[in-house]
């Protein structure tokens, strides 16, 4: 018969051990907060009330209560759970199977009373270290909150930038717009040219308001030639176009206004999906078109951030090419439109790329684009997946990045890769790894996820039970 | 393991251009069917008729230990001789070998664990028909017929079993090539057919025509032209060309089976259990081969090949063992089975002086059985039962019986292509103690090595493997690591430096190293059919040898048919040279050598006293003696769940009790309600292991949410549970022979309606499983068996009556299972994280009453892991029983000794009546009162903690 006596008293183990117990009886494997249900010598009830049993049942190695609560100190009950003080680091709770298994599993030895394993005591030690690790989290943490603070604040300012930006933008391109239907509508015999007889009809624009364009009125108005071609045509645009008075509206106007109507689209559209399908399709031609410049054009790795450059200027820089100015609205927009975290926080990554070298492949991550592999040692760049979405659990959806539509796998799903964001004082891959063939893992820190620092009090002494 | 991986580089390309077709089902194309195979082509084309052979009846001699007879064939004089041997138990051997071989014929080595022991035959009559043998007490006799010759085995007046009544003997025998011009000029005028009747030199043409020319022609075949088209001298397949320098040499012999309309056994196809005619279609074929995406309900071959199979009616079972390690196809037609059959060739009247034996009508169902190797000798047994059981015992006495594995081998265990480095599997081994799953096991497959160079390790994934097994060690938990046959060639290697200057590598035909592709691109083969080879390999796993081993670590053998990515059939090619030997001759015992030279190397390096455990993807009869099988690269389909009842019920029949499929499947990726299904049904299966293709998503349990989690952690508990009840079924399949998991008319061998059921199985002989396997299933119909007999529902302990179809709705988390009344079955019910945990926990005990209100059961201990259950008698093993309302506890090894702590914790009698007092008799006269609960409604009384010791005798009274 192994059921030894089992109602020991943690005390006395303990205060022979240290000399310094404070602790109150109570059966082994309970913790301090049921005490109240395990009064000595009193008919025990089940904590779920099944049933009623005498005292000497609690902890005879025998389960007796539906709940395994009458065996909290021995392995009786499939469904019970025992509890280590721990004193010195964090009490626990452990399965009943765990007790007496041969395996020490309490820092405090408890778990292990009869099994004839010899567990030393490290509380003590695992206490230390974790305070130290704590202590080096709650400064990483706070140093990273501020930074987060700056972060949210500089996404806020480029976000109003991005936006007059973009009423500019948006009013540019219509000016535009008006430009070159005035330039069309100007130009009666379709030459390419606005002579002063195609001007002169504008009665509108007469400089000194006397009722009649002359000839020299309107070549001054063509800056002192007789015709101009289109890009004369801006200069003088910019002169006439406050006064301009359309004729009746035309075909160039039907053309342009859908894609006016479009782009209001994105702006109105704060549900960030939009984009990376879009980006997707466009990924995936990618091989042979031309668009592909214009991305790698844009992936600049760190410390080169494309926003705020010059970009917006390519817009109007020819009449006829107007429509390019949609490319980058529209980027704009999306940008503008995209769920970057509750304040913004995760802006600064975007059009950024970072690297992780390992001994066979460089890792790069571009946040909201894509993620992938090149061999180092010559290869073609694998594709390990294209911005998804936030991926993080319901209570903290932002500490994970899901980016999938990847390259295929031989009979396998297409490659996707997770991101877990955790708090650091830098913005780094610091680890990558393929747990599923074709499904990668990286961790990434960054300032953006660290929370509000608790006091380093609260943290360390939180959670200890003594 | 899967039969191929694309990540193998440039090396493979060529390879697998020609082998990923993109489908997913196997590819028919890379293997052969009869037609392909030449002796099986020629060997088919011979239809049923007179045998040309005559028994010689002068040439008989009878010794002490056998009869000998020569054959003559009628045709070319070529005579055979016949050795007939009554063996102890019930068995008959039959050996035919030509009279005067060229050269010697294989005849399989090692695979018999001994000379079987012979008994005395006794000439019971003689005249110029034939003799009459007795065959020992139960009027059983053997009459050999001289012209034909047939033999057949009678008991009373009834026949069990006849050989060459259909005159299928055929033997090519050994001859010189002839390519003369003479016999060019004169074949050419032959068809195809007469060839073949040239091949067997034998009187089969029904028309009879050409009688006169061919007798004329000789002894000597048709040699040259026409018969290189029949691929006697050569032969090729797809891009490969056999050589063969021994020319024909395949053997042929039918078997009848009068009474017989069942037929089990043959393994390893992926069919039903009960074996179908091939009339029609192809013959089951007997070659172990490495077959990607394997199809079911084919008679394709697979890995492994063990060439038995049983025959079942309400009145005998049998057995036919065909010791030949060769090609082998078996056809099988059937009476019953289709069509009106010709004439019964078994009712042919054997009438001699005093004896007068009335045949079976043509009424009688009858299944005829055909043979066919490539090469060696016929060399068969017949075991004549008469009940299941005594073939199981038969079959163990020539070959041995299953290995008894350590006790950590049955509990769960946790594989996958691959866990990628130690931080993997120490991340893994957590994911399981987080979720509370048990598992003894976790495996790493080819990627753990450097360079798929076996016995080492990737030193930039698996840096300290000692720390690894430590920390496993710590947990009380153990690994499994690949070692294939297929040794990369390196001459950096150490492995493959030895095995070359030892000259162990098998050898292609012109006489240098055998080298083919595998994981590790160009490879060599070792011999392991030279026992040299297979001792120093043996060697190479101890703890000095293979570096970074420790004692919780132990072997997986794939690849071992042997797979060749780029041989004919993926397989060595036939010309290939074991010694003196062609592979041709031995090729399904390789996988068998493999398998027994690693567990002789893991008995070794522990100095003899810790049980091996190594699992093996190839086999052959007698690898149930070197531990586990499992059933191959499967699929992750709901169909390959299924078959994986029937088929490792088809290899427990031949012995190899220790047999699982893949669970989940190993290709493609299992639905979640798969998954667990799979789990609930490979919890009730011998080899309960996990595995998944290199390119399948992870499927760890806690993968698919917290509810599937709970489902997967309950199905891995139930099996924990059991442990004590599977390591007595492995006790007695180690002692007896007796399958651990058993197609229910084992049992019940008398009820023709079990004869065909594979969705339900017996473990032992108290539980009945009848897993779900349909997707969305909501309910399963059980048969149980037993007139007379009750059945206890192990989950809810409601009683059913036997020999009805049961109706049992089911919801995810159910998984049918039934305890015989009459039966007592120890349990564990404190599960822990792995078996080594729970040693010396308390046994609980399932009393199933019997509707006479008796039960008997057995406790089997011992140490779970060594030798000394055999070497020192350290077990206990006791007879429980419950009858006049007591149940006891009775040594029923007295010659054993051993000390447990465990003891009894709970007695569960279901069935029962409430008694007014329980008492605890033990042998120091003590008497205690227990206490009890009684649940009236499901009749289960519940004896609380008697405590006494579980070695010990003790008695509990019930008043």
């Amino acid at each position: 018969m192994s059921c030894a006596l089992l109602l020991l008293l943690t005390s006395l183990a303990l205060a022979m051990g240290t000399g310094a117990a404070v602790e109150i009886q109570r059966p082994r494997g309970v913790p301090q907060s049921k005490r109240q249900f395990y009064e000595e010598n009193k008919p025990f009830t089940c904590l779920d009330g099944s049933s009623t049993i005498p005292f000497d049942r609690v902890n005879d190695d025998y389960c007796d209560c539906r709940d395994g609560s009458d065996e909290p100190g021995t392995a009786a009950c499939p469904n019970g759970s025992f509890h280590c003080s721990n004193a010195g680091f964090r009490p626990a709770f452990i399965p009943s199977s765990r007790i007496n298994d041969g395996i020490c599993d309490c820092c405090d030895t408890t778990d292990e009373y009869n099994s004839g394993a010899t567990c030393q005591n490290t509380c003590r030690e695992m206490g230390r270290k974790e305070r130290e690790s704590l202590q080096i989290m709650a400064e990483i943490t706070k140093e990273g909150f501020l930074l987060k603070q700056q972060l949210i604040h500089e996404a806020k300012r480029g976000q109003e930038d991005k936006q007059v930006k973009q009423k500019e933008l948006i009013r540019m391109e219509k000016d535009k717009t008006r430009m070159a239907e005035a330039f069309l509508e100007l130009d009666d015999d379709s030459d390419g040219y606005v002579s002063v007889a195609e001007l002169q009809s504008h009665l509108e624009l007469d400089p000194d308001s006397d009722g009649s364009l002359t000839e020299t009125e309107t070549q001054g108005l063509l800056g002192g030639e007789g015709k101009v071609d289109t890009s004369t045509f801006e200069t003088v645009w910019s002169i006439i176009k406050d006064q301009y008075l359309s004729e009746v509206s035309t075909y160039v106007m039907k053309t342009y206004t859908p894609q006016e109507e479009q782009s209001r689209d994105f702006v109105s559209d704060h549900d960030s999906d939009h984009y990376p399908e879009d980006y997707a399709g466009e990924e995936e031609d990618v091989e042979d078109d031309e668009e592909d410049d214009h991305e790698e054009e844009e992936e600049k790795v760190v410390g080169n951030p494309h926003i705020g450059g010059e970009g917006p200027e390519l817009g109007y820089r020819s009449l006829i090419y107007g429509p390019e100015c949609i490319w980058v609205c529209r980027n704009l927009e999306k940008e503008i439109g995209f769920d970057f975290g509750p304040s913004a926080e995760f802006a600064y990554l975007y059009s950024q790329c970072y690297e992780l070298s390992t001994s066979e492949y460089i890792y790069r991550l571009c946040p909201f684009n894509r993620v992938s592999q090149k061999p180092k040692f010559g290869g073609s760049e694998t594709n390990l997946g294209l911005w998804g979405q936030w991926a993080g659990p319901e209570d903290n959806l932002y500490s994970m990045m899901k980016y999938d539509h990847g390259q295929g796998c031989w009979q396998g799903p297409n490659r996707s890769t997770t991101v877990k964001l955790t708090c650091g004082k830098e913005t780094v891959v610091t680890s990558t790894s393929e747990p599923s063939r074709c499904e990668y893992l990286m961790e990434f820190t960054t300032p953006a996820v660290c929370q509000e620092p608790a006091s380093l009090d609260e943290v360390l002494h939180g959670h200890t039970e003594l | 393991m899967a039969a191929f991986i694309v990540r193998m580089g440039p090396l493979l390309v060529l390879w697998l251009a020609v082998f990923l077709s993109g489908t997913w089902a196997v590819d028919r194309g890379n293997f052969k069917t009869c037609d392909q195979s030449a002796f099986c082509k020629r060997q088919r084309a011979l239809k049923p008729g007179q045998s040309p052979y005559r028994a010689l009846l002068e040439t008989l001699e009878l010794t002490n230990t056998k009869l000998t007879l020569q054959l003559i064939n009628d045709n070319n004089k070529v005579r055979l001789l016949l050795e007939l041997y009554r063996l102890q138990g019930n068995m008959t051997r039959v050996k035919i070998n030509e009279l005067k071989p060229l050269k010697p014929r294989f005849e399989v080595p090692d695979v018999l664990i001994n000379d079987p022991p012979t008994e005395p035959l006794s000439l019971l009559s003689q005249d110029e028909n034939g003799v009459v043998l007795s065959l020992g007490a139960d009027s059983q006799w053997l009459i050999v017929s001289a012209k034909p010759f047939r033999l057949d085995i009678m008991e009373g007046r009834e026949v069990l079993l006849s050989l060459n009544s259909r005159g299928l003997l055929a033997f090519e025998h050994l001859r010189i090539r002839k390519d003369t011009i003479s016999y060019k000029i004169k074949n050419k005028v032959y068809s195809a057919w007469e060839n073949i009747k040239w091949v067997f030199s034998s009187q089969v043409d029904p028309e009879g025509a050409e009688k006169k020319e061919e007798t004329d022609a000789a002894n000597e075949p048709a040699e040259g032209e026409t018969a290189k088209e029949d691929g006697m001298w050569e032969e090729t397949f797809k891009s490969h060309t056999d050589n063969k320098p021994n020319g024909p040499s395949s053997i042929s012999l039918d078997f009848s089976l009068p009474g017989v309309e069942h037929v089990y056994g043959i393994p390893e196809h992926a069919d039903s259990l009960k074996l179908k005619t091939t009339d029609g279609g192809d013959p089951y074929r007997l070659f172990n081969l490495d077959v990607f995406q394997y199809e079911l309900f084919n008679p394709m071959a697979l890995y492994g090949a063990i060439p038995v199979m049983l025959s079942h009616s309400a009145q005998r079972t049998m057995g036919i063992f065909w010791l030949n390690a060769a090609e082998t196809w078996v056809d099988i037609s059937s009476n019953t089975a289709g069509k009106v059959r010709h004439t019964h060739t078994h009712t042919h009247l054997v009438n001699m002086e005093g004896y007068n034996y009335v045949q079976g009508s043509s009424e009688t169902p009858q299944t005829d059985v055909r043979w066919i190797s490539e090469s060696g000798i016929i060399d068969v047994f017949i075991m004549l039962g008469p009940t299941p059981t005594d073939v199981f015992s038969q079959y163990a006495s020539l070959t041995g019986t299953q290995a008894f594995p350590p006790l950590s081998a049955l509990a769960y265990h946790q594989c996958r292509w691959n866990y990628n480095d130690q931080e993997d599997v120490a991340a893994v081994d957590q994911g399981f103690d987080e979720h509370d799953i048990p598992y003894d096991f976790i495996w790493l497959d080819i990627e753990h090595t450097d360079g798929k160079r076996y016995f080492t390790w990737d030193p930039h994934k698996f840096p300290q493997p000692k720390d690894m097994l430590q920390g496993l060690m710590d947990k009380r938990r153990k690994m499994v690591t690949i070692v294939d046959p297929h040794i990369k060639v390196d001459s950096s290697y150490k492995i493959h430096n030895e095995i070359r200057s030892k000259g162990f590598y098998v050898k292609n035909k012109d006489g240098g190293d055998y080298e083919g592709w595998c994981w590790p691109g160009n490879s060599g083969y070792p011999d392991f059919t030279n026992p040299e080879m297979r001792a120093w390999w043996a060697s190479m796993f101890a703890y000095d040898q293979y570096a970074g081993s420790m004692e919780n670590m132990y072997t997986w053998n794939d690849m071992n048919e042997p797979s060749v990515f780029n041989g004919p059939e993926v397989t060595m090619h036939k010309d290939a040279l074991h010694g003196n030997w062609e592979n041709r001759d031995l090729h399904n015992l390789y996988g068998l050598y493999v398998q027994m030279a690693t567990a002789e190397g893991l008995i070794e390096r522990s100095g003899g006293v810790e049980r091996p455990f190594v699992l093996t993807r190839a086999f052959f009869a007698g690898s149930q003696r070197y531990g586990a099988v499992w059933t191959g690269d499967n699929t992750a389909e709901w169909e390959h769940l299924k078959i994986s009842i029937p088929m490792c019920l088809s290899l427990g029949l031949v012995g190899v009790s220790f047999c699982g499929a893949d669970v989940g499947g190993f290709f493609k990726s299992p639905s979640t309600e798969l998954l667990v299904r799979w789990y609930q049904t490979g919890a009730y299966q011998p080899f309960f292991r996990a595995h998944a293709h290199l390119d399948t998503p992870r499927r760890e349990p806690w993968l698919f949410g917290p509810e599937n989690t709970a489902l997967i952690r309950e199905a891995v508990r139930q099996r924990y549970a059991l442990l004590p009840y599977w390591y007595q079924l492995f006790y007695h399949a180690h002692h007896s022979g007796q399958p651990v998991m058993r197609p229910l008319w084992v049992e019940y061998p008398q009820d023709t309606a079990t004869f065909s059921m594979d969705d339900q199985f017996l473990l032992g002989r108290d539980l009945l499983v009848h897993p779900v396997t349909e997707e969305g299933g909501r309910g399963v119909t059980a048969y149980l068996p037993g007139k007379g007999e009750v059945w206890f529902d192990v989950h809810t302990f409601q009683k059913h009556n036997g020999a009805q179809n049961l109706y049992i709705p089911v919801t995810i988390s159910s998984i049918p299972v039934f305890q015989r009344g009459g039966s007592i079955i120890p349990r564990k019910a404190r599960v822990r994280r792995s078996s080594s945990c729970m040693e010396h926990d308390p046994y609980t005990l399932f009393v199933a009453l019997s509707p006479k209100r008796f039960a008997q059961g057995e406790l089997y201990i011992d140490d779970g892991h060594t030798f000394n259950f055999d070497k020192q008698k350290q077990f206990i093993h006791r007879r429980l029983s419950f009858a006049n309302k007591a149940l006891s506890s009775r040594n029923l090894a007295p010659g054993s000794q051993f000390i447990t702590p465990s003891w009894i914790e709970k007695i569960v009698i279901l069935g029962a009546s409430k008694p007014s007092k329980a008492t605890l008799k033990t042998p120091d006269g003590k008497e205690n009162l227990l206490e009890f609960e009684f649940d009236a409604s499901m009749s289960v009384l519940t004896l609380r903690k008697p405590g006494v010791n579980a070695g010990v005798d003790w008695t509990v009274v019930l008043q």
